[in-house]
């Protein structure tokens, strides 16, 4: 076995044993990458150096969860998918005096904000709860203030154009120097959690859960896993949505959805009609 | 193999080429820009004498089947020999990167591989060349003056220098000759 793999099992032990953080399910070749990324960051000379520091240092921990979390998203990244829950979901989702949604993995916040505009748009904001849960509390402190640069607006707008959005993006934030801010009334219904979709339960009973781009860490059986704790989250005809080229073909827990729009990964749970 | 500006008609002439007959799988990382690689698959399909797909996430890579990397994710290979993605932040300015790529396959496949880098405006690929030379894989560098950009291969060069360094009409030859 490669040194480096003996060293990235040992930093997995680790952060289990010291800290109770379960990354063994993580998919290994991301999972390898993020952490030699640790290792130049934070300026040690090796893993092993930074098991070290993992077991010793006092407060190393969140360094090395936001390294291991890479919260990289945008405002509606694949815009289809956000019109289609809009032109789908939204209109069974109407039919619910409460709304809840869960959205696993918010990152940074973006696709929570995209997601509070849709609802805004179709009326339905005020009866929705929106739950936007993260491991990383650097990442749940940025989406709660919902700063963002400048330079990544225009891209943004266009996003929200092609969603099928009805005003212009910047109807919803103010512009400062390098920087928007998102208008803090689009998170009134927000709540913002620390959620680990690995070691914690069922966190609220939803109508819909946007979880993009999360399970692609994963590797099969914790996809599966996952995928069962959403299936046990979600209202009976509960929608679920996932990362535009993310495979559940290989999780038994599949059978329990079928779909909305297949190639937007937009399933529900039960259902007629088979996958 | 991979690829950037000029990428298209390179992978058309290298795929063209290739033997039917190979049962080792090829994987196509080339910058398109657009957020969808099914175009540039059908496009690699009309010349290549492989069948030719985009590269789906946990499925098991493929002997005699062109893989392409969706657009807006690195793509890499499990040690199970399986497609992982990732959205982690661009590399080399780039996502799919051609160094995530490099790299990974280096290491699924324990450096029995054979990396090939041709045309492109940037220097995506170069740190991966030289990541697949250090663990025993064999490097392929299109001659950067027969390149329609000539920047990537350079500094595939300049970094990592090649095993082969070869004109683009005689990249698939090769590739035929090492792994037939
Ligand atoms: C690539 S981001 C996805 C952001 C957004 N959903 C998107 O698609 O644009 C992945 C997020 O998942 C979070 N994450 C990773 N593992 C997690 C876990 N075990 N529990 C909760 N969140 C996790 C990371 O912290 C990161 O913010």
């Amino acid at each position: 076995m490669d040194i480096e793999d003996i060293e990235i099992e040992l930093f997995v032990r680790a952060m289990q044993l010291r800290h109770g953080y379960d990354f063994s399910g993580y998919a290994p070749a991301s999972l390898k990458r993020r952490v030699l990324q640790l290792v130049r960051t934070q300026d040690v000379s090796d893993i092993s150096e930074l098991n070290r520091r993992v077991l010793h240092e006092e407060g190393f921990l969140s360094k090395v969860i936001e390294g291991l979390s890479v919260p990289v998203s945008e405002m509606f990244r694949d815009p289809q998918v956000f019109r289609a829950l809009r032109d789908k979901v939204f209109p069974v989702l109407a039919s619910y005096p409460q709304i809840n949604i869960w959205q696993a993995g918010c990152a940074h916040g973006q696709e929570i904000y995209s997601l509070a505009i849709l609802l805004e748009e179709a009326g339905l904001y005020e009866r929705s709860q929106i739950y936007a849960t993260d491991f990383n509390d650097a990442a749940l402190a940025l989406a709660q203030e919902g700063i963002y640069a400048t330079r990544d607006a225009r891209d943004w707008s266009r996003n929200y154009q092609e969603a099928g959005g009805q005003r212009s993006l910047s109807d919803y934030y103010s512009a400062r120097y390098d920087f928007i801010k998102l208008d803090h009334r689009l998170r009134r219904n927000v709540t913002f959690a620390n959620h680990n979709l690995v070691t914690d339960d069922v966190f609220c009973e939803a109508h819909l859960i946007l979880c993009r781009n999360v399970l692609i860490y994963f590797s099969n059986p914790l996809q599966d896993r996952t995928l069962g704790l959403f299936r046990d989250s979600l209202v009976r005809g509960g929608f679920l949505c996932l990362g535009t080229r993310e495979n559940i073909d290989f999780a038994p827990s599949a059978v329990d959805f079928t779909n909305v729009d297949g190639a937007l990964r937009i399933y529900q749970l039960g259902g007629r009609q088979t996958r | 193999m991979g690829c950037s500006a000029g990428g298209l008609t390179a992978l058309q002439e290298v795929l063209a080429q290739v033997d039917a007959r190979l049962t080792q799988p090829v994987i196509v990382c080339c910058h398109t820009g657009s957020s969808d690689v099914s175009l540039l698959c059908e496009l690699l399909a009309r010349h290549s004498r492989l069948p030719v797909e985009e590269a789906s996430e946990r499925a098991p890579v493929r002997g005699g089947v062109v893989h392409v990397a969706p657009s807006g994710y690195h793509l890499l290979i499990e040690p199970t020999l399986r497609f992982a993605l990732s959205v982690d932040a661009k590399v080399a300015y780039s996502r799919p990167s051609i160094d995530v790529l490099f790299e990974s396959v280096t290491d699924a496949y324990r450096g029995r591989i054979v990396a090939v880098l041709m045309t492109g405006a940037n220097a995506d690929g170069a740190e991966g060349l030289a990541y697949v030379r250090a663990h025993g894989g064999y490097a392929v560098v299109q001659d950067p003056t027969t390149a329609e950009a000539a920047a990537m291969p350079q500094a595939g060069l300049d970094i990592a220098g090649a095993d082969a360094c070869v004109p683009l009409n005689a990249i698939a030859g090769t590739l035929n000759q090492l792994c037939l």
